[in-house]
């Protein structure tokens, strides 16, 4: 019961504090001088002042700020995200239609960087002064240091202009024909490369994390028994102290994976990934408040749900966990 | 696409081996064109957006009364005739009569009355439609335009992107025009390709329409209009043949790669009826800018030759006034202020301007938010320090607030570009009329205000005798080189890039922004 009213307690506080990042953004796009119309007028190429202000007065622009804040969060309140004023359309229509893109990206970088990122951190822990080590932690801290658009472009000039194993953008190519194998293979060939361009920021933070605690978990009294016992080093790495050094990888791990969503708007935009990230960018840009304030909820939602995995995952590798509270 | 790009080589062999031979090829029909958009445009029709990203896909899908070739000759489309009558104030439109909606249904001089009527109430351009009083339709495919003056600029504003004919059975069913679900799905159009697919954010897929009126048009089955908004990758993917044709394409250095590389072809034909030109606008309402001589001072303090030069590697056309380069408008004559120090110097001297301390005034010189205005801003703000002027940069933070400042004239100078729209009386005016200051982005933001300008304006707009018309527009290109509300400096850049396996690329005056019917796929 007491676990009921908490978690109760928790998604009240968690609903309030997603109201007030609506209204606080509301309220300082708003502060901003000039509007969608702008851009709108951006986009036509300029246009009469008659029909700028038609637009205005179309959106309910020309009203004053209190009376707009108030439609849109009794909107909101009603589970209602309102119409881009940029692209005509329901907010919720076109965040779903590019939510499973950004899905896709975001999950399968975040794999990659953690398992990638584990495994090498692993190998040279075991050799904390051997080649392999310099190597991994020369590498990683390249990935972690090169402004992610440029890790993109170096990436596509590689493997997309120089050998073209790679397509440049896009999620898919819509002259390829077949079913639904040939459509996953396509849609797999291009996210080779923003996959690995989103991670590889991530993948320096996981190795060198994986490597310390590995180093640690390596000097601990157990693992000098399980030696002592006469278990091959590789029996004591994966059987014994992997399992207690991933717990801290996992935290972080969870910890970064909004990091990991805002990094995709730049990967996006370098590879025209049509996902949230390209969205997000176009609407910052076009100052399309409705479409923003939409994808920052829909953002927050995928890192609450992200989190939640990461607890799961957690209690897998350290059964603890689970009996704490 | 690798395949594709197997093909494209061997194209690209072939058409190196027929050299002399390929300009003589014959359009073939078939294949899908690859192509791109730079950014999803919020509406595909043209009869209530203006602006480059809806004109690609929607001149494929609306047909117009009539259509330019590269000379600005206009030319048979949705119209096979068109008379103006002796006083200027009918003009009569002989439709084609086999020509058809996406749906089957005949396209009527009923539908062209009903698209004049959308357009002058919703379409950004008011000027284009502003002297229409009314459309007779005397029978199914004559349309007569009825004018309250004559107004030579309809030629143009009846052709590309901006006299779409909408079909009446569909945007005439009461709903809001501006915000008609069937906007972008389920267009129903009058040109020569049908809307497959718009994805937002990923590509737009038009199809050959079977029922196009133009005999055994179009030659391509498909159109692919991929949405890619990064320059960088945009080059990419021409170089390695995923993309066949890109427009409006305006990076100097990377137009200056892509010229390098073997099987592409680059040129900046196509881009005279758009007009865009990019110059120095200043606010004369306010400050030393008030002064004529002071303006004066920094067009000659200003070494163009290094914009066009050093910073725009030879890529752009010089502009010496508001009328694009390429139309038959432009006036090449007019004074240019050629790199004087010393003249600068004198005629600041001689505004009530003294060198003080190395310095004689402060201006704010605004960074537009427009991709590459960075360098040429800074060259300016280092020109104008060697007369004395220190012009302090000021950036903001989006398009938004840029708009905003100068269409409340609160500035003093900013890099700006804008476009002609065809004919002057559409993208020109706004610029220098005396009734459009201060009224929003791309209106008259210097403030300026001159009677005669106002009055040959008028008078050109309704001049229909080509030669007066275009003494007219000479005399205003004359008055605002003198007085310098704006200091002009180049055509932007655009090119268009495509492939050796494209046959015909669009090269009228409306480039990519007019059908391309005739664009066709080698073998």
């Amino acid at each position: 019961m007491d676990q009921l009213r908490s978690t109760l307690i928790r998604l009240a506080y968690a609903v309030m504090l997603l109201l007030a990042v609506l209204v606080l953004n509301f309220s300082m796009l708003h502060l901003a001088p000039g509007d969608v119309v702008d851009t709108i007028a951006q986009s036509m190429g300029g246009a009469d002042e008659t029909v700028l202000n038609q637009i205005r007065a179309d959106y309910g622009l020309d009203q004053p700020f209190l009376v707009q804040l108030g439609r849109y969060v009794l909107r909101v309140l009603q589970f209602d995200l309102g119409y881009s004023f940029f692209y005509n359309q329901p907010v919720t229509s076109l965040i779903l239609e590019r939510l499973p893109a950004t899905l896709l990206l975001v999950l399968s970088a975040q794999i990659l960087a953690l398992v990638v990122g584990v495994v090498l951190g692993v190998f040279s822990a075991r050799r904390p002064n051997g080649i392999l080590s310099h190597f991994v932690t020369f590498f990683a801290l390249f990935g972690y240091s090169a402004p992610v658009f440029w890790t993109g472009i170096l990436l596509l000039i590689a493997f997309s202009l120089k050998i073209q194993w790679f397509p440049v953008a896009g999620m898919q190519d819509v002259t390829v024909e077949g079913g639904f194998f040939a459509h996953a293979l396509d849609i797999a060939r291009h996210l080779v490369l923003p996959m690995v361009t989103l991670a590889s920021i991530f993948l320096a933070l996981y190795s060198r994390l994986a490597r310390a605690t590995m180093m640690e978990v390596l000097g601990s009294d157990y693992v000098r028994t399980a030696k002592a016992k006469g278990l091959t080093m590789r029996d004591v790495v994966y059987k014994h102290a992997l399992k207690n050094a991933l717990a801290p990888v996992i935290t972080l791990a969870g910890l970064q994976f909004s990091a990991v969503v805002s990094g995709a708007v730049l990967v996006e935009t370098v590879f025209s990934w049509p996902g949230l990230g390209t969205l997000a960018f176009q609407s910052i840009i076009a100052r399309d408040t409705p479409t923003i304030l939409g994808i920052l909820f829909f953002s927050a939602l995928v890192v609450i749900v992200g989190n939640i995995l990461t607890d799961l995952a957690l209690r897998l590798v350290d059964p603890r966990i689970g009996g704490r509270r | 696409m690798r395949h594709m790009f197997k093909q494209f080589l061997t194209a690209t062999a072939a058409a190196a081996l027929l050299a002399t031979s390929a300009m003589a090829d014959e359009p073939k029909r078939g294949g899908t064109l690859v192509t791109v958009i730079t950014s999803t445009p919020r509406v595909l029709n043209p009869a209530v957006q203006s602006g480059i990203a809806t004109g690609f896909p929607g001149a494929q899908l609306f047909a117009s009364p009539l259509r330019y070739d590269d000379s600005w000759t206009p030319q048979p489309y949705l119209a096979k005739s068109w008379e103006v009558s002796e006083d200027g104030l009918k003009v009569t439109l002989h439709l084609v009569e086999n020509a058809t909606f996406h749906d089957g249904q005949p396209i009527t001089s009923e539908d062209v009355a009903f698209s004049v009527d959308v357009i002058k109430e919703y379409h950004p351009f008011k000027s284009m439609f502003a002297p229409v009083t009314s459309v007779d339709t005397p029978d199914a495919h004559t349309a007569v335009i009825n004018l309250s003056k004559p107004h030579p600029a309809l030629m143009l504003a009846m052709s590309g992107q901006l006299m779409s004919i909408i079909p009446k059975h569909i945007y005439g069913d009461g709903q809001d025009p501006k915000n008609h679900p069937r906007n972008n799905v389920d267009v129903v159009g009058s040109g020569p390709f049908k809307l497959v697919e718009f994805k937002n954010g990923e590509h737009i897929i038009l199809e050959r329409y079977d029922g196009f009126f133009m005999e055994g048009r179009p030659y391509l089955d498909k159109i692919v209009m991929r949405i890619m908004p990064d320059s960088s990758a945009r080059a990419i993917a021409l170089e390695n043949g995923e993309l066949m044709l890109a427009a409006f394409e305006a990076e100097p250095t990377l137009i200056q790669r892509l010229s390098k590389v073997k099987g592409l072809n680059i040129t900046n034909k196509g881009y005279g009826g758009i007009g865009p030109i990019d110059w120095l606008a200043m606010n004369t309402t306010r400050g030393p800018l008030q002064d004529k001589r002071v303006r004066q001072a920094i067009a000659y303090a200003i070494d163009k030759n290094f914009i066009l030069k050093a910073i725009l590697r030879g890529t752009a056309v010089e502009a010496k006034t508001g009328i694009h380069p390429d139309s038959p408008l432009y006036d090449a004559d007019v004074n240019n202020y050629p790199l004087d120090l010393d003249k600068a110097a004198a005629l600041l001297d001689e505004a009530g301007f003294p060198m003080k301390d190395g310095k004689r005034f402060d201006l704010t010189l605004e960074l537009a938010p427009f991709p590459g205005y960075k360098p040429q801003t800074e060259y300016i703000k280092q020109a104008l320090s060697k007369v004395g002027i220190n012009a302090t940069i000021h950036s903001s933070a989006d398009f938004p607030s840029w708009a905003k400042m100068m269409g409340t004239l609160d500035f003093d100078m900013s890099l700006d570009s804008v476009y002609n729209w065809g004919d002057p009386v559409i993208g020109v005016n706004r610029t220098y009329m005396s009734d459009n200051i201060g009224k929003g982005v791309w209106s008259n933001t210097q403030g300026y205000a001159n009677a005669r300008v106002d009055e040959l304006l008028q008078m050109a707009g309704t001049e229909n005798d080509p030669e007066k018309r275009k003494a007219l527009y000479k005399e205003f290109q004359e008055i605002v080189a003198d007085e310098v509300p704006i200091y002009f400096l180049n055509a932007v850049p655009m090119h268009t890039i495509y492939s050796d396996k494209v046959g015909n690329p669009p090269m009228g005056i409306w480039g990519t922004s007019s059908p391309i019917d005739m664009t066709y796929l080698k073998d």
